[in-house]
């Protein structure tokens, strides 16, 4: 306990300063959510690299939730929905049902290349389509994966703080 | 004759008229139903009458050979007899259609239910030992009778009959040496005499007479360790006759207790009322931890029957402790408590047995791994079983919530009136009363809430249906009484101050407010279930006036988006309980049972997995097995005994004779 | 009805349906900061609850009135409560509800309506969460009974303005060994009761460690703002009542405004301690299994029933 009080002490902060917030507008649905958003990650057949950078998003370095962003348990508790990979066969219809689950106003954000437009896997026998096939986007974060920064300049576009 | 010997002479004679038209109209359920109404309501009114001071007594020297019966009505009994009778009342409205099941419309059966509600009101109208016992057996004869009625259909029935006709047989037998005992001493077998004789027993033989009646009418409440019948009877009778006996006839148990305790032995040493409070905490706690564990409804219901009857030990025990060191004041108050907790629970027992047979009716099972789903098809049931279950967890505005405040604020100012026994006393009683107030609350949450809302967890829940009306009508009034008895107890409560004079003085008073006279504490039922109901009103204005989205949209379960959920995937009873379980391992020792089975191609490929649980009694395994074993021992070795032959049978009579008559002639 | 008990009955509720969320902002972000993060704010959990107000609310199919009554009933308990107890004025709007026994039960009469509300969704983690929170609220309302029986058995009575005044009058019996066993096994139960850690992790997303959220997870928009502001609130009347139970000063004993204004100020600043103390102490703790949870609470449960035994031989 004494061992992690220094190391608290020691280390201090680690949050980098916030970055200057994004130049491009806000999506229309987002401005009723009023700096508040809450967000439900769907694997849709990731191979788990967006999902490491959207863990370091929300870790300490980058500190994703200082903006009013937090990841939740539930598409019930959720405002957005962050997709990432190509939706496979298996998960278009698990994808429409979480995309339901939401109550509106609702958003949903493609993480990765793969979301964006089926990336590495297009074409390939198991894919269904990208997320904009399945389920209406309104925000795209482009990169394979995309860098955290990219990540939280996205999800600061949907909070506009 | 004035109101209250008009009352109990109708009540007896409705019901024996009613019985005996059972045996020859054909529209016996109806009759029965009607006449069990009649019965119950005059019943009540008598019962009313004595609580406000109208008495008689009635000899009647014919009726019984040497002693007579003797009969007459105070407020103690007054009291008991008006529970009884407003018991009777529900049951008869919901017996109407719910005795019309070919097992329960047989002559006999009809015939029994009557008596019995006839036997269970002379009992606190008895005013000698003799009147006393023969009510007391002809009550447990015909509840058994009750008990026993669908023997044909299903086997278990039979067995539940064993066991409740030799317990209670065994108790009857421990009150009947008690009350001899007593009445030896006294010269006379009425209650009059008997009180009188009190100053002058002696202490052993006081403590003979108040441990053997404890013994006997303990096990008529079904207070560990004597209550192994009850979980058993109670569930196998039919529902109205569960209702009756848990909400009407375990509290003679009680009655019993305080009229020979407080009132012919006119209270006693400090040890006696030690005892009966701590087989109440016993009680309370190991009937409430059984009812937690337990996946049949009805069975639940009645181990939850053991742990209010211990409730209202403790508080009787309380009274009994405060009496003996004097304090009038408290000894009311806690007795007040636990007169007004048998009220209650009268009014929440039979509300829950009726519902519980209301289900009963319509799925044909009382498990309740395989209920649920009931709130769409059975409305009013399941609105009148979460009337109840509130009534029952002591939460506000909650029926037991009022009586067991009382018993905690008895419990809390006996400090002063303390002695070293009190001082070790009390605190156990507050962790007992407080420890079976969290469990009752995670119990009847499991039943409701498994039991009734979600979905069906079988074909029989899904295809069930609402009750007729006339059980529906029998549940409201068991309803109404739950509801008046939470929110305006001030209702009951002068009855039940005249009748807990028999230990202490009048202790509560105020109609809005419950107000404690002699000690401090106030507390206000009506104007807390106010304050929620404007709680819950106001706030969903705002939410209403606040919230920008107007319309509540439908959605499916979220599912976590895979497949539809099937019943399979629910929370049953068993599962809900496996925390608690798990938590109480050491004191219930449940035993488990899973089975696996595998592929045949390989051992690592599971193909079925099966768990079974089973949470046995572990007194009745420790106490009654080895008993039971010892008793089927000797009558093994008293087979050698019975030949089969005559002579030998004559024999064995001359002998005994002759060995009777050598004993007079050397005693004499 | 005095006055003073009006101007808190208005005052206290008040305070707490503002001041909950506060207190959970300043939380976060005391844990936040510990970890190396900035933190959202500590107006955060307001604006999380202003747009959940504003989101749609849905009622899942196959769930009756119980799933639609039960966070109303939630906020109303917390509100009652708010209202009775004595937290910035001793005497009461309500007296004869400020009971001991009617404040415990009002509690778990929310926490129960929430239980029957996730079995009553009839989805696994609906049924876990309710089976969870009912074990450890059986073991908790116990705990909490006898624990704070132990204070009053000395002071004759059940209603919390009398403890609240007592101990006022009193300040040496803050002391004694009855009231500090039972400070011990209150905060535990305390902590147990809020979901917090070591019993439960309240930022939890893995439904199977889950307690209280596995209950919630089927509400959505204004219901789930009501769940949210509920467990805010539980959160701070049980910190309120923790900090008035002990240490009562600055509480407001006469209806002057200068009174109020403390009575205020110290409850803010009793609570808001309480609170970054102990989110404080979360950073260090890990949650503890589910099923050693309960002998973290027979241990408090134990504490309390010495505490009782305690004050009546040492009376
Ligand atoms: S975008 Fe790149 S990192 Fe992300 S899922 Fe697709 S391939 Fe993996």
């Amino acid at each position: 306990m004494l061992r992690l009080w220094r190391k608290i002490r020691t280390v201090g902060r680690v949050a980098e300063p916030a970055p200057l917030p994004p130049a491009t507008d806000q999506p229309p649905a987002a401005a009723a959510l009023a700096g508040s958003v809450q967000i439900r990650h769907v694997d849709a057949g990731s191979c788990n690299g967006c999902e490491v950078e959207i863990g370091s998003a929300f870790g300490p370095v980058y500190d994703g939730e200082r903006y009013g962003a937090r990841l939740v348990a539930s598409p019930r508790h959720a405002d957005a929905l962050l997709v990432t990979g190509v939706v496979t066969r298996n998960m278009a219809e698990p994808l429409r049902r979480t995309f339901e689950a939401v109550p509106a106003p609702k958003l949903v954000v493609a993480v990765g290349d793969c979301a964006r437009n089926c990336g590495v896997f297009a074409g390939a026998y198991g894919v269904a389509g990208a997320v904009g096939d399945i389920v209406p986007v309104d925000l795209e974060i482009a990169g394979c994966p995309p860098r955290p920064e990219a990540i939280v300049d996205g999800l600061r576009k949907l909070t506009g703080r | 004759m004035n109101l209250a010997a008009t009352g109990l002479a109708c009540a007896v004679a409705i019901g024996v008229l009613t019985a005996l038209a059972a045996l020859v109209v054909p529209a016996r359920s109806a009759v029965v139903g009607v006449g069990t109404v009649l019965s119950g309501a005059a019943a009540m009114l008598a019962g009313c009458a004595a609580m406000s001071g109208v008495s008689f007594v009635v000899a009647l020297p014919a009726l019984l050979p040497l002693s007579g019966m003797l009969f007459t009505l105070d407020a103690l009994g007054g009291l008991f007899v008006a529970v009884t009778g407003a018991v009777a009342v529900a049951v008869g409205v919901y017996g109407i259609s719910y005795t019309r099941a070919p097992d329960l419309r047989a002559r006999g059966v009809q015939a029994v239910l009557p008596l019995f509600v006839v036997a269970m009101v002379l009992v606190p109208a008895a005013a000698s030992a003799g009147a006393f016992l023969v009510c007391w057996e002809l009550m447990a004869l015909f509840s058994l009778l009750l008990v026993v009625a669908e023997h044909r259909r299903r086997p278990e029935v039979a067995s539940a009959g064993r066991w409740y006709a030799v317990m209670t047989h065994l108790g009857f037998l421990s009150v009947l040496i008690g009350l001899m005992v007593f009445v030896a001493r006294a010269g006379d077998d009425s209650f009059s005499a008997l009180r009188d004789s009190a100053r002058h027993l002696s202490p052993l033989v006081a403590g003979v007479v108040f441990v053997l009646a404890l013994l006997g009418f303990a096990s008529k409440a079904g207070i560990v360790p004597l209550h192994a019948w009850l979980p058993r009877a109670h569930p196998e009778a039919p529902s109205h006759v569960s209702a009756l006996m848990s909400a009407a006839m375990v509290n003679l148990g009680v009655y019993g207790l305080v009229r020979v305790g407080f009132d012919l032995l006119g209270g006693g040493p400090v040890w006696w009322w030690l005892l009966v409070l701590v087989l109440g905490a016993v009680s309370a706690v190991y009937g409430i931890l059984q009812a937690a564990m337990s996946t049949d409804l009805k069975r639940l219901l009645g181990q939850s029957t053991t742990e209010n009857m211990g409730l209202v030990l403790v508080g009787v025990g309380a009274a009994g402790l405060f009496a003996s060191s004097g304090n009038r004041t408290l000894a009311g108050l806690a007795l007040v408590a636990a007169l007004l907790h048998v009220v209650g629970h009268a009014a929440f027992k039979t509300l829950l047995f009726l519902a519980a047979g209301s289900v009963l009716h319509a799925t044909g099972t009382r498990d309740l791994d395989e209920l649920g789903g009931l709130r769409p098809v059975m409305p009013v049931t399941t609105a009148a079983f979460g009337l109840g279950a509130l009534a029952a967890s002591a939460l506000p505005p909650g029926t037991a919530f009022v009586s067991e405040w009382l018993l905690l604020q008895a419990l809390i100012h006996g400090l002063p009136a303390s002695g070293v026994a009190a001082a070790v006393a009390m605190p156990v009683a507050v962790a007992a009363v407080a420890l079976t107030a969290g469990l009752a609350v995670a119990t009847f949450v499991k039943a409701f809430g498994v039991g009734f809302l979600a979905k069906p967890r079988s074909a029989a829940a899904a295809g069930a249906h609402e009750s007729p009306v006339t059980m529906l009508a029998g549940m409201g009034i068991a309803a109404v009484a739950c509801a008046v008895l939470a929110l305006a107890p001030a209702v009951v409560l002068p009855g039940i101050e005249a009748a807990a004079r028999v230990a202490g003085d009048p202790a509560v008073s105020g109609a809005v407010t419950l107000r404690l006279t002699g000690v401090t504490g106030a507390l206000s039922p009506v104007l807390l279930g106010l304050a929620l109901i404007v709680a819950v009103v106001a706030l969903a204005g705002v939410v209403r006036v606040v919230a920008t989205h107007r319309v509540r949209r439908e959605a499916r379960l979220w599912d976590c988006g895979g497949g539809p959920m099937s019943p399979r995937m629910e929370y049953t009873a068993t599962s809900f309980a496996e925390p608690l379980q798990r938590v109480f391992d050491d004191v219930v020792q449940p035993e488990l049972d899973v089975d696996v089975t595998h592929h045949e191609e390989s051992r690592y490929l599971v193909r079925a997995v099966e768990y079974r649980r089973k949470v046995p009694d572990r007194i009745e395994r420790r106490l009654y097995q080895p008993v039971l074993r010892f008793v089927a021992t000797c009558g093994e070795r008293g087979r050698v005994l019975a030949t089969g032959s005559v002579h030998r049978y004559l024999g064995y009579g001359f002998y005994t004779v002759c060995g009777l008559l050598l004993l007079l002639a050397v005693t004499r | 009805m005095s006055a003073l008990g009006v101007v808190g009955g208005i005052a206290q509720p008040v305070l707490i349906v503002a001041g909950s969320p506060l207190l959970v902002g300043v939380m976060r972000q005391v844990r936040a900061r510990l970890e190396g993060r900035a933190g959202a704010g500590v107006r955060q959990p307001w604006r999380d609850l202003r747009k959940l107000l504003r989101k749609e609310t849905i009622t899942p199919r196959g769930t009756s009135e119980v799933f639609r009554i039960a966070p109303l009933l939630l906020v109303a308990t917390s509100l009652v409560v708010a209202v009775v107890v004595p937290f910035v004025t001793t005497d009461s709007a309500i007296d004869p509800v400020a009971d001991l026994f009617a404040v415990v039960a009002l509690l778990a009469l929310g926490a129960v309506a929430l239980a029957l509300a996730g079995l009553d969704t009839g989805t696994a983690f609906g049924g876990m969460g309710a089976s969870r929170e009912m074990t450890i609220l059986a073991l908790v309302e116990p705990t909490l009974l006898v624990a704070i029986f132990a204070l009053s058995v000395r002071v004759g009575s059940t209603n919390l303005g009398a403890i609240v005044s007592s101990t006022l009058h009193d300040p040496a019996r803050v002391l004694s060994p009855a009231s500090l066993l039972a400070a011990v096994a209150l905060i535990v139960v305390i902590v147990a009761e809020t979901g917090r850690l070591p019993v439960d992790n309240p930022s939890t997303h893995l439904e199977l460690t889950m307690v209280h959220e596995a209950m919630v997870l089927e509400y959505a928009g204004p219901d789930l703002a009501l769940i949210e502001l509920a467990s805010a609130m539980r959160l701070s009347v049980f910190l309120g009542l923790l900090a008035n139970l002990f240490l009562p000063w600055g509480i407001a004993t006469a209806a002057t405004p200068a009174a109020l204004v403390v009575g205020v100020l110290a409850l803010v600043v009793k609570v808001g301690l309480l609170g970054v103390v102990l989110a404080a102490g979360e950073v260090f703790l890990a949650k503890l299994r589910l099923f050693r949870v309960p002998e973290l609470l027979a241990g408090s449960f134990l504490l309390a029933l010495l505490a009782v035994a305690a004050s009546y031989f040492l009376a």
